[in-house]
């Protein structure tokens, strides 16, 4: 992957360094390593996905300055801020589980910002007061944290950090905090909220869906390193990794093509519409996936496997079935023509595919 | 078997009374003239022997003192162990009285020693067997130029007093009186030792002690005699206790302090006889 | 429907339980122990109350000598517990926050005059500050400062006692204290100190509080450095452990009267406490 290399080393004297995030970071606490390079332009919305571990909370960490590069270097807006110290960094940080200041109400944990900066008492809650009322929280300003429901804390949270003027925004699992229901309506109002935001914002995210909602440019991290980024919708489309195709619900081979066929190793060959040469991806969709009893007989799909039921969960009035034998894969169907297959752990079905269905794409 | 022929040896020798065991007393700073007279001593025998502990309560400023005199004891009839507990006369009254238990109780004035005959808990009536005179100790080479008491009143000098609750603290308010001189000390301390230790530590200039006090301090202070202290000498009664664990090691240590060796060892110490 | 059965069922079964591992028989080998401990610890309290002289209390305890005691304890254990605070609060956050080489032992010594006999530390006290002392000879000779014999001695023999209580106290709050509150307010600009002085402090707040209840309650019974490195004089020096210890000499109805002064006083601060933890919890 060469987009892991660093365009631009630390070393070179003066780098030309456009507006926006321009980072390379490195840290090292053995056994783990971090090593990623960052950029993004004003405006724009980064999400840092990665599965627990990966090193997404490191990267947040080291960009906010709680926690120092090994090497590497970081430049927001042309301007080196590897060595400022957090306080002096223009960086809003909106933490995991918000870490509002609980002796403190709404009001002054928005304030509190700007009084660091130097503004007056009564300047910064006039500006605290104005974040609040854009949050649409006026009515909570005298309001102690622990009163706060979550989606309210979340607000908060985030008037407090876009209360400092933060030339970039660091978003911490801003939704994992909150129940499924307060997650739809708050991933909304931040969705909104990030869109009126003219500096860089670095979402870190473990949930696919936030990213995909919210963000511009998705960096996926696995084991410390980037292991693809692209828009979400191109990440969605071309899965390169086992993580990423299961967190966009996709079945991922990955083979040698030659025309129209993709021939896995070790694996059957895939049919698919693509006419391509070389290593190669095919993914397609569980949906895709049709499951039979006996070998059909008059089927058009060319894709056709012998498997054996491993496993069967319920997804709302889907069940996906997770099969093994001549090509593990993913399956879902109804609960009706579950129980009309008979399905079972340890049953034999036979899968088929359309080559319609499939999608490849060079590796 | 071997045994017993000892105890009865030193039964013989510890018991002698009177004029016997004086005579056993003053020769005991020689061991072998100790040994000989092992055996005439016991043609005076009387029907008990000394053996056990002997706890004695006595007033700080008897410390040094009473310690040499019970390390002859002890050596004078061995397996007799004497214990002490120096300290303020006062608060050795006070916890003979709350019912501490002890032998003998000597005390650094009549006063205190009233203390414990109030509540007859004793068991032989107090007898004087020293006086003590007081003097101040100043720091070595009397840097204060300190020459009588009224110089003690300088505004510029930290002076310790004992508390009025102690011997040395009535004697020194006493001696003060009677030079008619009003002396406000930096502390009153709960004991002689306390308030001679404060100018060994050259914490303060100057304290009230007892010339015992002060000759037991060596160079570590200057003792300045001052005509008051002849109208406040304390005398030192002793006094064998009611519920003694050990009466009859206690009378022979009693009869020792009395001694003529006894009163030596005092007088050496810097105390007045009676 | 058959689920929340099953839980009150799970419920009943566990709280049933409980009860049964409470209930049925403490057993004697600890009870009768345990009532001897209660006994040993009440009963010389009780003592006190029932050998109290009634009669003449009014009379002792308005004696001009008693508040002049109990006033100047007041007086030293409160700027005692002040001292504490200003300089012991930040050496527990320095303990809590920060790594340097030797912080155990440094830990270990600061706890020290927890263990160490009171008169132990006068002695020390006097070496170190006294008028010859290590450094007392010096702001003795330069600015004329001569600290035994003086309330400040006091002050200072009790804020040696009773510091180390704050200090404990305050390391285990701030230990327990989430240190991530310090990092949001330096991302929001504060620097450390600010972010100690408007977060931290704040929060540990509960913590120091009970530590300066603890401080202030050893420096009003501080007896044995206060004796040693102050000495004792009425209204300067004596405070109600002195005084109740050398009325005991001479008047022991005057000991048992300040005696009950320090009770009161005591089961006060005590019933504070209490207050304070209820509200904390």
């Amino acid at each position: 992957m060469t987009d892991v290399d660093d365009p631009k080393p630390a070393t070179t004297p003066n780098p030309p360094h456009p507006p926006g995030l321009n980072a390379h970071l490195v840290v090292d606490r053995p056994p783990f390593h971090l090593d990623i390079t960052v950029t993004a332009a004003p405006g724009e919305v980064l999400a840092l996905l990665g599965p627990n571990g990966a090193g997404k909370s490191t990267a947040l960490r080291a960009l906010a300055g709680l926690l120092p590069l090994t090497t590497g270097h970081l430049h927001l807006d042309g301007t080196p801020l590897h060595h400022t110290p957090p306080e002096s960094r223009p960086v809003g940080v909106v933490f995991q589980d918000y870490l509002l200041f609980p002796h403190l109400t709404a009001l002054d944990n928005v304030a509190f910002g700007p009084r660091c900066q130097g503004a007056t008492k009564s300047q910064s809650r006039t500006q605290a007061a104005a974040w609040l009322d854009r949050m649409g929280l006026k009515d909570h300003a005298t309001t102690k944290p622990r009163h706060l429901s979550g989606g309210q804390a979340q607000r908060v949270a985030l008037a407090r950090a876009l209360a400092t003027n933060p030339r970039l925004l660091l978003l911490d699992e801003p939704l994992a905090a909150l129940d499924a229901r307060t997650r739809l309506e708050v991933r909304a109002q931040l969705r909104h909220h990030l869109a009126d935001f003219e500096a860089v914002a670095v979402l870190v995210t473990h949930d696919p869906l936030d990213a995909m909602v919210l963000a511009d440019h998705l960096v996926v991290i696995e084991h410390g390193q980037i292991v693809q980024e692209g828009t979400p919708a191109d990440i969605a489309r071309h899965p390169r990794t086992d993580y990423i195709a299961q967190l966009v619900g996709l079945n991922l081979y990955r083979g040698h093509a030659d025309g129209h066929t993709v021939h896995l190793d070790p694996g059957p060959a895939i049919t698919t519409t693509e006419n391509l040469t070389g290593p190669a991806f095919v993914a397609f969709p569980p949906s895709a996936v049709t499951l039979h009893r006996n070998r059909p007989t008059g089927s058009s799909a060319r894709n056709l496997w012998h498997c054996e039921v491993a496993g069967l969960e319920t997804h709302g009035d889907q069940i996906r079935a997770d099969l093994t034998g001549e090509l593990p894969l993913a399956a879902d169907l109804t609960t009706v023509a579950a129980a009309e297959l008979d399905l079972h752990p340890g049953a034999s079905v036979w899968a088929t595919v359309k080559a319609t269905q499939t999608h490849a794409y060079p590796a | 078997m071997t045994r017993s022929t000892h105890r009865t040896r030193r039964l013989l020798q510890a018991t002698g009374v009177g004029a016997a065991a004086l005579l056993a007393l003053s020769a005991c700073s020689s061991p072998s003239a100790s040994d000989a007279s092992a055996k005439p001593g016991g043609s005076s025998a009387s029907s008990a022997k000394l053996s056990g502990t002997v706890t004695v309560f006595a007033a700080a400023s008897l410390k040094e003192s009473f310690t040499t005199l019970g390390r002859e004891f002890e050596k004078e009839h061995p397996g007799t162990k004497v214990t002490f507990n120096f300290g303020g006369s006062d608060s050795l009254a006070a916890s003979i009285t709350a019912g501490a238990p002890a032998d003998v109780f000597a005390a650094a004035s009549t006063k205190t020693m009233a203390i414990v005959t109030d509540k007859q808990d004793n068991a032989s009536a107090p007898v004087i067997f020293v006086r003590n005179q007081l003097e101040i100790a100043t720091l070595p080479g009397n840097p204060d130029k300190i020459s009588s008491l009224k110089d003690l009143t300088r505004s510029d000098l930290k002076v310790v007093l004992c508390d009025t609750t102690a011997p040395c603290g009535s004697a020194a308010e006493k001696a003060l009186a009677a030079g008619h001189l009003k002396l406000t000390p930096v502390s009153y301390e709960q004991d002689v030792k306390s308030a001679l230790t404060k100018v060994e530590l050259k914490e303060a200039d100057a304290a009230v002690v007892y010339k015992t006090d002060v000759k037991a301090a060596g160079d570590k202070v200057e003792g300045v005699d001052f005509p008051e202290s002849a109208g406040a000498i304390n005398d030192y009664p002793i006094a064998l206790l009611e519920d003694a664990p050990n009466p009859e090691a206690a009378k022979a240590f009693i009869e020792l302090v009395r001694s003529a060796e006894g009163q030596s060892v005092l007088t050496a110490a810097g105390f007045l006889k009676p | 429907m058959t689920s929340p059965d099953t839980t009150n069922a799970a419920d009943t079964v566990r709280s049933g339980r409980r009860h049964d591992r409470v209930r049925p028989g403490i057993p004697l080998p600890l009870l009768l122990p345990a009532l001897a401990g209660l006994a040993f610890l009440l009963l010389p309290l009780i003592a006190l109350l029932v050998r109290a002289p009634w009669r003449s209390l009014p009379e002792q305890l308005t004696s001009a000598a008693v508040w002049q005691a109990l006033q100047l304890s007041l007086i030293c254990a409160t700027a005692a517990t002040a001292v504490s605070l200003v300089i012991g609060v930040p050496l527990a956050w320095l303990l809590a926050r920060t790594e340097f080489p030797g912080r155990g032992l440094v830990r270990a010594l600061v706890t020290l005059p927890l263990v160490l006999p009171p008169v132990v530390g006068g002695v020390a006290l006097l070496m170190a500050l006294g008028r010859n002392g290590v450094v007392g000879r010096w702001l003795d000779s330069w600015f004329g400062i001569t600290l035994p014999f003086t309330t400040t001695g006091v002050v200072i023999a009790e804020a040696f006692v009773a510091m180390p209580f704050l200090v404990i106290s305050v390391e285990g709050t701030l230990r327990a204290a989430d240190p991530r509150y310090e990092e949001a307010a330096t991302t929001l600009g504060a620097s450390r100190f600010t972010a100690f002085r408007r977060v931290t402090l704040p929060l540990i707040a509960p913590g120091i509080a009970a530590g300066a209840v603890l401080a202030w309650a050893r420096a009003l019974g501080e007896f044995g450095a206060t004796i040693t490195f102050a000495g004792n004089f009425p209204g300067r020096t004596q405070t109600m452990p002195l005084a109740v210890y050398l009325a005991l000499q001479n008047d022991p109805e005057a000991a048992i009267a300040l005696s009950l002064v320090l009770l009161a006083v005591s089961i006060a601060v005590l019933a504070g406490l209490r207050d304070r933890w209820m509200r904390a919890a």
